[in-house]
């Protein structure tokens, strides 16, 4: 039983229940593999010591028969949910230090279930990046093709790293604009940010509070569809989190596509796109086709406008919710002459470049004389986004896309350094679900001619992620991909 | 439209940041920033109201009763000055 980290968690949990091998021996296997691949850089806190307790833990509840759903699963948690008395830092300087007093709903949920956590999971910081290169701990290594030095992605490229390398069984993430699905995209695993309202955002550290959405990464579909369910529900702690039933998601997986509408919007498919994303796509489409769905021809008119719309609302959310970093009450404090003075020390010495940027950003859109130009006007166009999806669903149940535009690109590219501008392009496919709040899904589809994995990405009706699963499993059956 | 210098240090000053030694970069980045969201500008918004949350549900009221309290050793734990279970920060009020 040398390779018990490369079981995804269904397996692992029968393992587990047959005794074939112990949750102790699972996490040591985790472990021995976040140590052999220190170089990717995707951890940036091991709590081994926490891990082998929860496994020690989990072992007397199989010997007892009283386990839980996830009993003795070892995950990787992304910086950004906070974790008592771990330190919890979203990839900041300004938070180095910083050992949350409470634990997020969402983290509380899955130690509930009987999950253990291996460490802390490196990303952009504050969540505010595509490539995971604004992180203060430095960027991750996409673990395929290792010797190339590509983005494993952002903002969740340590969660989108360690999953498709085997170094944890999966991992929470978080998306705003695209954080969990493009990553998974560019690693090769599967990553589902659900409906708005889905999870509690309670003790997740605020990036763009509207578009903000808890979410899994994992090795496969099924393993997605465990995770969600747990970490699912209302939460009395945040009034954004949605009263409604949580279904069971995997008894979804297997059910038949036949009959289903799927709808493939013009929109995605711009002049130039990437050869082999469009053949992907193609490909994807085919296979649905053959287990006898209808494919739809849709269109999203605003799609061009939703990342303008994107980087107005979600830099003017950032610029309010990151006020709170003062020097005063938490986290890192520069001194300064006056209370001015050490606002701005604290401030300008503890973000990074791309955090500063959004905030200014922000900070303009919302300040007096440009809010109705830019925020309002952003506001308003966002509405018309979410109507196209409105629209769209009268005449499909789930709707299939590329999820980025591109197979991941290297550390340190020019042109993406030389303008932010090329950056934010990578969101192009991933912004429209956090503007209208809809469930969407990237998993992997197949590798590029230079070895790369490429992604597609379903998006569904809002609280439908039943049908995205039940389409994403059909697909994965298909598509056969070889994850790591 | 175009955004200038003097606007960029009068936003920095706005967000409490520091950006002296990269106005020019931060201005050329501001500027493309700029034209790409001001492509929504094509987009006719008459009568469209404006959407702040997706969340459908109205906002539920809960009993006006203390749920929590009693934390102040938990505040404070992460404070980088603290006195007598307060923070501290430099004096801001002057008497003259």
């Amino acid at each position: 039983m040398s390779k018990l980290n490369k079981l995804t968690i269904a397996e692992t949990l029968k393992g587990l229940t047959k005794k074939e091998f112990s949750s102790v021996e699972v996490t040591k296997a985790y472990l021995g593999e976040m140590k052999a691949r220190k170089n990717l850089n995707a951890f940036v806190l091991e709590t081994e010591e926490v891990a082998l307790a929860q496994a020690q833990k989990s072992d007397e509840k199989y010997a007892k028969g009283m386990q839980g759903k996830l009993e003795g699963i070892p995950l990787g948690i992304k910086d950004l949910y906070c974790t008592k008395d771990i330190r919890t830092t979203a990839c900041s300087k300004i938070l180095e230090n910083f050992v949350p007093q409470y634990e997020s709903t969402v983290t509380q949920k899955l130690l509930d279930d009987g999950a253990g956590f291996l460490g802390k999971l490196n990303m952009d910081e504050f969540a505010m990046g595509g490539s995971n290169e604004t992180s203060c701990f430095g960027p991750v290594i996409n673990p395929w093709k290792e010797e190339l030095n590509l983005v494993a992605g952002g903002s969740s490229g340590g969660p989108a790293a360690a999953v498709a390398a085997n170094m944890c069984a999966a991992a929470t993430g978080s998306d705003t604009g695209g954080s969990i699905r493009q990553p998974s995209a560019y690693c090769g695993i599967t990553g589902i940010k659900p409906t708005y309202g889905r999870c509690s955002r309670y003790g997740i550290i605020a990036f763009a509070s509207s578009l903000d959405q808890a979410g899994i990464m994992a090795k496969d579909v099924r393993d997605s569809a465990i995770l969600l369910e747990t970490i699912s529900g209302y939460d009395s702690k945040d009034a954004t989190s949605a009263k409604i039933d949580v279904p069971n998601f995997e008894a979804f997986l297997g059910q038949d596509v036949k009959g289903l509408r799927i709808g493939i919007p013009k929109e995605y498919r711009p002049q130039g796109l990437n050869e082999e994303i469009s053949k992907f796509w193609d490909m994807g489409i085919e296979m649905l086709k053959a287990r006898g769905a209808e494919i739809v021809n849709i269109s999203l008119p605003h799609t061009t406008y939703a990342l303008g719309t994107y980087y107005t609302i979600a830099p003017a959310e950032a610029s309010s919710n990151l006020a709170r970093y003062d020097g005063v009450r938490y986290g890192k404090r520069v001194d300064g002459d006056g209370l001015d003075n050490l606002y701005i020390n604290t401030r300008t010495e503890g973000f990074g470049k791309e955090v500063k940027r959004r905030i200014m950003i922000g900070t303009y859109v919302l300040s007096s004389g440009y809010y109705d130009a830019y925020y309002l006007k952003a506001q308003k166009v966002r509405r018309l986004v979410r109507e196209d999806f409105i629209k769209a669903f009268e005449k499909c149940d789930v709707i299939l896309t590329p999820t980025t535009p591109t197979p991941a690109f290297a550390i340190g590219d020019k042109s993406m350094n030389e303008d932010p501008v090329n950056m934010y392009l990578n969101d192009i496919f991933t912004v429209t679900a956090n503007l209208a709040g809809l469930p969407a899904m990237s998993l992997p589809i197949g590798l590029s001619k230079d070895g790369l994995p490429l992604g597609l990405q379903l998006i569904g009706r809002a609280f439908d992620e039943a049908t995205i699963f039940k389409t994403a499993y059909a697909l994965e059956q298909d598509a056969k991909f070889e994850r790591k | 439209m175009k955004i200038d210098a003097e606007t960029v240090k009068k936003i920095a000053f706005l967000s409490r940041l520091n950006i002296d030694e990269t106005i020019e970069d931060t201005k050329k980045d501001f500027n493309n920033i700029f034209a790409m969201i001001e492509q929504f500008n094509e987009v006719n918004t008459q009568n469209v109201q404006p959407l702040t949350s997706v969340n459908d549900a109205n906002l539920v009221c809960r009993k006006d009763e203390v749920t929590s309290g009693g934390n102040a050793k938990a505040i404070l734990a992460n404070a980088p000055e603290q006195e007598y279970g307060y923070f501290v920060v430099p004096k801001v009020v002057d008497v003259e």
